[in-house]
């Protein structure tokens, strides 16, 4: 299985995403430059964190004109699995590819620590090797996380199970309903302010984060083993 | 000011207008001297800038050659954007320490993020990827609304900078002391790592080869930034202060990743950054260290705004960006990278061979300087030094507390502000990205591992001025040895130092002393401890209104952890094992945080240190723990024994102490007594543990959650340790939030 | 060549705890007669003339890229200007 970490300019996380694949999944991985046309090479897309374009005007705002979003649509229509962390997410919401949008966390102020997350829907594409209800300790480094959407959509996400990942205990930016992460309507985009990609090793605090890449990879097998 | 408006030479002869500039009468005779003539405007604030203390060290210098500077493994040494260590591997740590104080002073969040710019820019000029930051804080007292506010908007400027560049910050320390009040420090230090092949010089050789510009437009921000940080600050300073410089995190990445792609071209000759005095800075330096000389025609450099004079390009001080030295005819291989990453690398002048800077503008020279003059040659100044009457009256001085009840000065030492949880300043900085970090901030050093190998890097930032404001010897040994000791904890083996020596106006001899006698101590520590200076910064004229921060030194230290195993916490890891101290306590009260509860001030004698004692100790304690036998380390320093044993408790899950002392209460409590340490060492490991490390064992690690000392038949604190947790992380939210 | 000036702020309905915070600075700075504080954003925009419908041109860019309209609202004005 191939995934593409595609790189902003300002994207961070990029290396954190790379390396949870290629050392601790064991999986194929590249880099891709927000410029290219094409992402048909590739079963799964990662969009990484970081601040992209400095999120100078909102965060995720620029990206979304990137050359790549036009190939990240068509991998969302095909649909293949995209999975957009932290500024990863926040590109998604102003790209459309998912409902809402972001503000500032509730203190104002840039949170990183370790936080609780409950798994809501184990069904998808993302969690299937998590239980349901089970909770679990992800790393969250955001300044705005702070999830939004009208009370339509709300009911939506809620009715559709697209709310996938709820924080747990004290709600670390005062997100609507303690939502940490939603899917599409398909189920085949996952956007969270968490950062599974940090919780991949006993060294850096906890490997909770693994099963949601596992996850994707058992997926694309079964999905792969019936198509041939 | 435009240029038809600007004195003329005789105008700033006979008007004295140099001395605006921080030139002195006999600096600017030698300037004259040098030239063979008047200077104009524009050479005078080129020389005003690079002869400035900032960048000339002119007062400092005859001091800093007191540090040892040479190791075995010191691939380089003071002199260029940071210093480089070898760790083995074909790989090396680059790091630097720097100030920034009086633009935060004067704009919190912008002097600190552009001073967390500044020192990154200095890594990655090496070639090195910057991999971690760390950072030293001090301000007054956490009462008053300024300091809070300063407070909060240096922590978020360091955490809106490293956190969008992408660089964790891992660790630091933050000290409050009315010392500070008006003069706050903050002082940023980048690690960064590179292989031996790819270190990088800021060297302007190669007679006809192109000077070539990168990064950020130049406005007139900061202009004159480097003399302001060479003055005291004043009633005055707001008004004189220069447009304040405005950091841009997205840039500095996008150089950063540019920079480090370009190191790759072999077109490439030298790369500076271009910090205090801007452009003039890092081309005089860069044509000094080569020999050569240098030509720039300011038409080409890209400005942000409208008919700005040579005056004004060159003593800008717009942030992130670079100056680059390229071979003749392979400009657009440069080109070509930066351009990937938007940006634009412009040819801007040449490398000459007649030692001379040389400005043209519209068709005309406009200045014309030996770069020599304005780098190596600087003048220098050996300033008296005058033992402070407080000194002698502080030697002569006895104190011994008194307490009468320990829990509660237990409790009160755990909630001063300079010993309770930083978690609020830490959260806020995106401490994981580059997931590197093994050891989080909040315990004695912060480990990094190295991709690819089974190494990590511990590193850390420390110094207790208040010793060195008591006795600036002892003091300065101190801050050298407390660094090592944080890095032994962590199992790393000190490398070496980089220095920010943050003090008051030199020109007073008391300063000048402290200023001596510091370097003297931390230069000695360095010898025994074998860790070498490698790099610095000083800072000076950190006063306000004529009073004198307390001597500050910090110390940047980075050791190598051999192996991933030897990798060592603060915290107490399970019921049972042994708790021993390492070294035994005296009465070393003077400058101890219990001595500011109880007297509201600082006073007396520093605590002793005997260096042989202190290498011995960290020798064994590092030995035990490559061995395998040492479940936790921490050091014991401000708040003595017993805040050193809540500390091992603060984030071990449910865990408890049962420890028994015997002496002196007092000063087995709460003495800072130096060169002390409390581990803890599973049962099994006990014998090989002793055998290895002259310690005493003063009880085990529970499971009831309450830390509990007995002393003879008595108990003399039983304290739950969820009470001492809630003061302890609580202490700060709940300072900022008090109004008054 | 017109000069538009384009504020964005958060839509009435949404949080807007940077408000909330100054409102409570400018409350204990006495100024209690302060009912209510929204941050926003200003922007100012230099544009060339040209055949399309200046109006629609600055309401589009407001609807892709200056506001979110999620969360935001935007409101324009436009004034033509003489640059040297």
């Amino acid at each position: 299985m191939k995934f593409a970490v595609v790189v902003f300019p300002g994207s961070n996380c990029d290396v954190d995403m790379y390396h949870a694949i290629s050392d601790e999944l064991g999986e194929e991985v590249e880099y891709v430059w927000h410029d290219v046309d094409s992402l048909d090479d590739f079963d799964a897309i990662l969009l990484p964190g970081g601040f992209s374009y400095g999120d100078y005007l909102r965060s995720g705002a620029i990206a979304r004109f990137s050359n790549v979003m036009k190939a990240i649509k068509k991998a969302a229509d095909e649909g293949k699995p995209i999975l957009g962390v932290c500024n990863g997410f926040q590109i998604l919401l102003e790209a459309g590819l998912l409902p809402g949008a972001m503000r500032r966390n509730n203190t104002l102020t840039f949170i990183c620590r370790p936080v609780k997350l409950r798994v809501e829907n184990n069904e998808t594409m993302f969690t299937s090797q998590y239980e349901r209800g089970e909770v679990i300790t992800i790393p969250i480094a955001h300044g705005e996380g702070n999830y939004y959407c009208d009370e339509q959509t709300l009911q939506q996400l809620t009715a559709n199970n697209q709310i996938v990942f709820r924080y747990e205990g004290e709600n670390p930016n005062g997100s609507l309903q303690n939502i940490a992460g939603i899917v599409n309507e398909k189920g085949n985009v996952l956007g969270m302010m968490p950062h599974p990609e940090r919780a991949v090793h006993e060294l850096l605090g906890g490997a909770d984060g693994l099963k949601l890449f596992q996850s994707i990879v058992t997926y694309w097998r079964d999905a792969h083993v019936v198509t041939t | 000011m435009s240029l038809l408006l600007e004195p003329s030479p005789t105008m700033i002869k006979e008007k004295k207008l140099y001395r605006d500039m921080g030139l002195t009468d006999e600096e600017f005779a030698m300037i004259e001297r040098i030239l063979g003539r008047l200077p104009n405007y524009t050479e005078t604030g080129i020389f005003s800038v690079m002869w400035s203390e900032h960048c000339s060290y002119k007062n400092s210098k005859p001091v800093l050659k007191k540090f040892p500077t040479e190791g075995k493994h010191v691939l380089q040494g003071p002199g260029e954007g940071a210093g480089i260590v070898d760790i083995g591997d074909g790989l090396a740590v680059a790091f630097k320490i720097e100030s920034h104080n009086h633009p935060s002073a004067i704009e919190p969040y912008q002097g600190a993020a552009t001073g967390v710019g500044g020192i990154i820019r200095d890594v990655f000029s090496m070639g090195a990827r910057p991999i971690a930051l760390l950072n030293s804080l001090r301000f007054g007292e956490l009462t008053s609304p300024r300091v809070k506010y300063l407070f909060e908007r240096v922590v978020a400027g360091i955490a809106g900078y490293g956190n969008c560049v992408g660089i964790p910050t891992v660790g630091g320390e933050v000290q409050f002391d009315a010392a500070y009040e008006g003069n706050p420090l903050v002082n940023a230090m980048c690690v960064g790592l590179i292989r031996h092949e790819d270190i990088q010089k800021g060297i302007a050789s190669g007679v006809g080869n192109t000077v070539m510009y990168v990064g950020a437009k130049t406005g007139r921000d900061g202009i004159h930034g480097a003399t302001f940080a060479s003055e005291e600050l004043t009633e005055q300073s707001e008004q004189k202060r220069p447009a304040v410089q405005v950091g841009d995190p997205f840039m500095e990445k996008l150089l950063l990743e540019a920079c480090l792609e370009v190191i790759y071209c072999d077109a490439l000759v030298g790369m500076q950054d271009m910090g205090a005095a801007g452009l003039t800075s890092s081309s005089a330096e860069m044509a000094s260290k080569a020999g050569s000389g240098i030509e720039l025609n300011l038409d080409l450099v890209p400005q942000r705004e409208t008919g700005m004079t040579p005056y004004e390009m060159m003593l800008s001080e717009s942030q992130e960006r670079m100056l680059l030295v390229v071979k003749k005819g392979r400009e657009q291989e440069i080109m070509d990278v930066f351009s990937k990453y938007g940006l634009e690398a412009k040819a801007i002048g040449r490398v000459t061979d007649d030692h001379m800077l040389r400005l043209y503008h519209r068709g005309d020279v406009v200045a014309e300087i030996p770069v020599d003059a304005l780098a190596k040659d600087a003048p220098v100044y050996h300033k008296p030094s005058k033992e402070p009457a407080y000194y002698r009256q502080f030697q002569a001085t006895e104190y011994v507390p008194k307490v009468d009840n320990y829990e509660e000065a237990l409790l009160a030492l755990l909630s001063q502000p300079t010993i309770a949880s930083k978690e609020w300043v830490y959260e806020q900085y995106d401490y994981m990205v580059r997931t590197n970090t093994v050891v989080a901030p909040g315990s004695d050093a912060a480990v990094l591992r190295i991709r690819g190998t089974n190494k990590a890097l511990a590193m850390t930032t420390d110094c207790n001025s208040r010793y060195v404001y008591l006795d600036p010897e002892v003091g300065g040994k101190i801050a050298i040895a407390e660094a090592a000791r944080n890095i032994v904890c962590s199992g790393g083996q000190p490398l070496a130092v980089t220095d920010c020596l943050n003090f008051g106006n030199p020109e007073k001899p008391e300063i000048f002393w402290q200023l001596e006698k510091a370097v003297d101590g931390m230069s000695e520590a360095c010898r025994v401890l074998e860790t070498p200076v490698i790099s610095g910064n000083v800072s000076l004229y950190n006063e306000t209104n004529g009073e004198a921060i307390y001597p500050t030194p910090i110390v940047g230290m980075v050791g190598i952890v051999e192996h991933m195993s030897h990798v060592t916490t603060q915290a107490f890891k399970q019921p049972g094992d042994l708790i021993y101290v390492i070294g035994e306590a005296k009465q070393d009260f003077g400058g101890s945080e219990l001595q500011k509860w109880l007297t509201g001030r600082i006073f007396g004698k520093a605590p002793t240190i005997d260096l042989h004692v202190e290498a011995k100790r960290q020798r064994q304690l590092l030995a035990a723990i490559r061995a395998g036998v040492v479940a936790s380390a921490h050091d014991v320093s401000e708040g003595g024994l017993a805040v050193a044993l809540a500390e091992c408790l603060m984030s071990a899950k449910g865990l408890g102490a049962r420890v028994a002392i015997s002496g002196d209460v007092v000063s087995e409590l709460f003495s800072e007594t130096q060169s002390r340490f409390v581990v803890s060492v599973k049962k099994e490991d006990q014998q090989t543990f002793e055998q290895l490390v002259q310690a005493v064992c003063i009880g085990e690690v529970t499971n009831d959650g309450a830390l509990h000392v007995t002393s003879g038949d008595t108990c003399i604190v039983h304290i739950p340790v969820e009470t001492m947790r809630n003061v302890w992380k609580g202490a700060i939210p709940c300072l900022l939030k008090s109004k008054d | 060549m017109y000069k538009v000036k384009v504020y964005v702020t958060l839509r009435e309905n949404v949080l807007d705890p940077q408000g909330n915070a100054v409102k409570g600075a400018l409350h204990s700075l006495n100024y209690r007669e302060v009912q209510d504080v929204r941050i926003g954003k200003f922007m100012e925009l230099l544009v060339e003339k040209s055949d399309r419908d200046i109006d629609a041109v600055v309401k589009e860019m407001c609807e892709k890229l200056l506001a979110n309209t999620v969360i935001e609202d935007y409101r324009y004005e436009i004034e033509e200007v003489v640059v040297q």
